[in-house]
């Protein structure tokens, strides 16, 4: 065990000092692009917000299952097979009866792999509804796959939109990720105030345009809402003149007329038309403005608006104008959002907790290394520079990997130094053993290193498979600490096993004649 | 330096009964008195709060806060002197600029003279999964060791290691409930990193054990574990200083947020250390380990 070939020390060495040029990279301001790597900081040590939200899909399923409704209906009469209530059941299932004679063609063309009205999903090996036959009774609903394809839908197009929304406020570097198949993570490293953020992701933002009508009676239904001060309700028509998906730019504006804060906006061509016949139709109208179900203002048509572009009133700051411009620009959400967690740290806070974790590692590490030396001397010494290197081998991953470091991370750091030296403890504890009816120092230290070695590994494995399990369940800055604990487990052994045995090796073999060795 | 030969087993009932008293101590702490979740695993929100003002003290704080309709609030004084941590059920929800809000009712009642350092806000959902995750993951890093444990030695010295791990766990939590610290994510990390750090100590007396039944056929099971826990002592005690050391310094240095992570640990570490030597050994003497235990599991 004391040998080492030639190759080997090189390669060690080189190994080494090249994951040590990488952690003290971190600390130089050298710009080098080829070794421009630094360990990211975790929102928790430079301060910033962590918001997790959840899509409700509900209002998507129910307009889905609608749709569908539609399609079937007409389907079927394209076919030339006479139904009869079709009906809706609890917003998710369509239920509808058939003649006798035509149950068995009917089911044969809403299901299997050639379905063309219920489509098949060959990987998952499914339709996207499930069909239940029960007498001529007709009952679709989604299929578990059919419902994971919605969900990622409209999560895909959630994303997008966030994206969106967190890029138009200009955080810098935003974390936008999926979880799962309906939540969105959303990291804003360096925000300490995230409620404006807060606020418009949490907007589905859905703009209509529709007339005001005092005839309950419209063809189209009516409903009443209220407005978005709360001041007042009106009657709506149901009929969309103009929705929020033909809006190709918005602003704030200063009206200077008015002198008040309004938001402009302008219309793609199909949106310019829609919107100059109705309005040339609909002088003297009201034509009510509504975001998320709510009346912003309901201005009179005075005359036709033909150029494509128009503007909302409304009582608004230019803060709020600011706001709703930006969330007409960015585009609605496929369905609400709920923020369902939130972390959030100030900028204090994180470089605080910078500086107590640097401290702790400071004076646990002279600690530490200070007991090693009084108890091994000149081997304490060995374990202390493996010691360093180890640490300089843990920061020089962390690096090549871009891992981020957290609070719990640095923790996970300082109690790698505590039990770091445990393997050369191991080993040197064996050595006085093994020195005892050994004459032969060099084959004393030989047979301390082999015998300690599955103890040490035995050992270390069950700190990396709690680690690893950590890692894998465990969640934000914790998963930071899984990280730091089990890298360093792996940058112990290799600095036991090459480092300090080299360093041992070595001594040992100038040093053998000596009488107490160790 | 020579070798250490302390009579531990003669200890062995007299701490066994000691352990299973605490043992039934912590099972009743946890039965009617329970953990105290904090708000990742029991939802609601967090904030830290730090004071600007001397003159501004807990009970104006507590004051201010339970006059805002916020549920069931507390606030506690954290780590420095004017930082404190005010926690309440009423969480996030699609009420907007909550925490906007709180701060403007608090600046109308107390002035400006606080800062907002932290906000956590965590649904049902989520704390209710964080929960189970927890679980999961300390049920599965338990399983997991179970099996290696299984792989290297033979199932007696399995048990004896497992028996450690949830004597380990149960003291350490029985203590949270009593002391009614807090439970949150890092203290699950700390949980698993203390079943990680027994596993590792029984594992190196064990280790011992075994070699020293192969080195002798003479000599009882009852001895032998005591031989192997003398001759791994010096370095049982070693390790577990330097570690102490290490967390020593978190606790001291660390942080109010590291607080109750050090804790843990150093608990565990220090209950860790004594359950290798005074829950495992005896196991494996009440299983009749002989030599004829591990020489037949080589032959197989």
């Amino acid at each position: 065990m004391l040998y080492f070939s030639k190759l080997k020390i090189i390669s060690v060495v080189i190994f080494t000092l090249l994951l040590s040029y990488f952690s003290l990279s971190n600390f130089t301001k050298i710009d080098d692009d080829f070794f421009k790597k630094n360990i990211n900081l975790g929102l928790d040590l430079q301060g910033g917000s962590y918001l997790l939200l959840e899509i409700d899909n509900s209002p998507v399923l129910e307009q889905q299952i609608q749709n569908k409704l539609i399609q079937i209906k007409k389907f079927l009469k394209e076919k030339k097979i006479p139904y009869k209530n079709f009906n809706i059941i609890d917003d998710k299932k369509i239920s509808f009866e058939i003649n006798n004679e035509f149950i068995d063609s009917t089911s044969n063309l809403l299901k299997g792999k050639d379905s063309e009205i219920n489509p098949y999903y060959d990987q998952f090996k499914t339709n996207q509804f499930e069909l239940l036959v029960v007498g001529n009774r007709f009952e679709l609903t989604y299929s578990r796959y059919g419902l994971i394809q919605l969900k990622s839908s409209s999560q895909n197009q959630a994303i997008e939109i966030v994206r969106r929304r967190v890029d138009e406020i200009g955080t810098n570097e935003p974390n936008i990720l999926k979880r799962g198949n309906d939540r969105i993570l959303v990291e804003l490293p360096g925000l300490d105030n995230p409620d404006r953020i807060k606020s418009l992701l949490g907007k589905t933002a859905n703009l209509t345009f529709r007339f005001v009508t005092q005839n309950e009676e419209e063809s189209f239904g009516t409903e009443r809402l209220s407005f978005l001060d709360g001041s007042d309700e009106s009657i709506v028509s149901k009929r969309i003149i103009l929705s929020g998906d033909n809006l190709i730019d918005a602003q704030p504006r200063m009206d200077s007329e008015s002198n008040q804060t309004v938001v402009t906006f302008n219309l793609d061509r199909v949106g310019a038309k829609k919107f100059a016949r109705a309005t040339t139709t609909g002088v003297g109208k009201k034509l009510a403005i509504i975001l998320d179900g709510k009346i912003i203002s309901a201005p009179n048509i005075v005359e036709p608006i033909v150029g494509g572009s128009g503007q909302i009133t409304g009582d608004f700051t230019f803060q709020s104008a600011t706001d709703l411009a930006l969330l007409l620009r960015s585009g609605a959400l496929p369905a609400p959002m709920k923020i369902i967690e939130e972390r959030t740290v100030g900028p204090d806070l994180g470089q605080d907790s910078i500086n107590a974790g640097i401290l702790s590692l400071i004076i646990g590490f002279t600690l530490v290394v200070l007991f090693m030396f009084v108890k091994y001397k000149i081997f304490g010494l060995i374990a202390n520079i493996t010691l360093i290197s180890n640490l300089l081998l843990l920061l020089g991953v962390l690096t090549l990997f871009e891992a981020t470091l957290t609070l719990p991370g640095i923790a996970g750091i300082i109690l790698t130094v505590g039990m770091a030296v445990d393997a050369n403890v191991l080993i040197y504890e064996r050595i006085k053993e093994e020195i005892k009816n050994e004459n032969n120092k060099i084959l004393a230290f030989d047979s301390g290193y082999v015998k300690s070695r599955s103890t040490i590994l035995d050992a270390n494995i069950t700190t990396l498979i709690a680690a690893i399990i950590l890692f894998l369940l465990g969640s934000g800055p914790v998963k930071g600490f899984a990280l730091t604990l089990g890298v360093g487990i792996l940058s112990t052994l290799f600095s036991v096993y090459f480092i300090a045995r080299l360093m041992t090796a070595q001594y040992v073999i100038k040093n053998k004649d000596k009488e107490k060795l160790i | 330096m020579t070798k250490s030969n302390i009579p531990f087993n003669k200890f062995y009932k007299l701490f066994n009964i000691l352990s299973l008293f605490l043992i039934l101590i912590s099972f009743l702490l946890l039965i009617f008195k329970g953990l105290n979740f904090g708000v990742d695993f029991k939802g609601g929100t967090l904030i830290e709060v730090r004071s600007l003002d001397k003159s501004l003290n807990i009970s104006d704080l507590r004051k201010s806060f339970k006059n805002l309709d916020l549920g069931d609030v507390s606030v506690k004084k954290f780590g420095k002197d004017n930082d404190y941590v005010v926690k309440f059920e009423k969480k996030q929800s699609i009420e907007e600029n909550f925490i906007e809000n709180i701060k403007i009712e608090l600046r109308k009642d107390i002035g400006n003279v606080f800062e907002f350092r932290r906000v956590e806000s965590v649904g049902p959902k989520v704390s209710a999964e964080l929960l189970k995750s927890g679980v999961i993951a300390i049920a599965l890093s338990l399983g997991a060791m179970l099996i290696y444990i299984w792989i290297r030695f033979e199932w007696q010295f399995s048990l004896g290691a497992i028996a450690a791990l949830f004597h380990d766990i149960i003291i350490t939590l029985g203590f949270f409930s009593m002391l009614s610290l807090e439970i949150n994510l890092s203290i699950v990390a700390a949980v698993l990193t203390i079943v990680g750090y027994s596993m590792n100590d029984t594992v190196v007396i064990f280790d011992r054990v075994r070699e020293n039944l192969k080195k002798f056929s003479d000599i009882k099971i009852y001895d032998i574990t005591n031989i192997s826990i003398n001759e791994t002592l010096s370095r049982t005690i070693i390790t577990s200083m330097t570690t102490l050391l290490a967390l020593l310094s978190i606790f001291i240095f660390g942080g109010a947020i590291l607080k109750g992570f050090s804790f843990a640990m150093i608990l565990g570490v220090i209950v860790g250390t004594y359950s290798s030597i005074y829950i495992a050994n005896p196991i494996l003497i009440r299983l009749n380990v002989t030599q004829k235990t591990i020489l037949k599991e080589e032959k197989e």
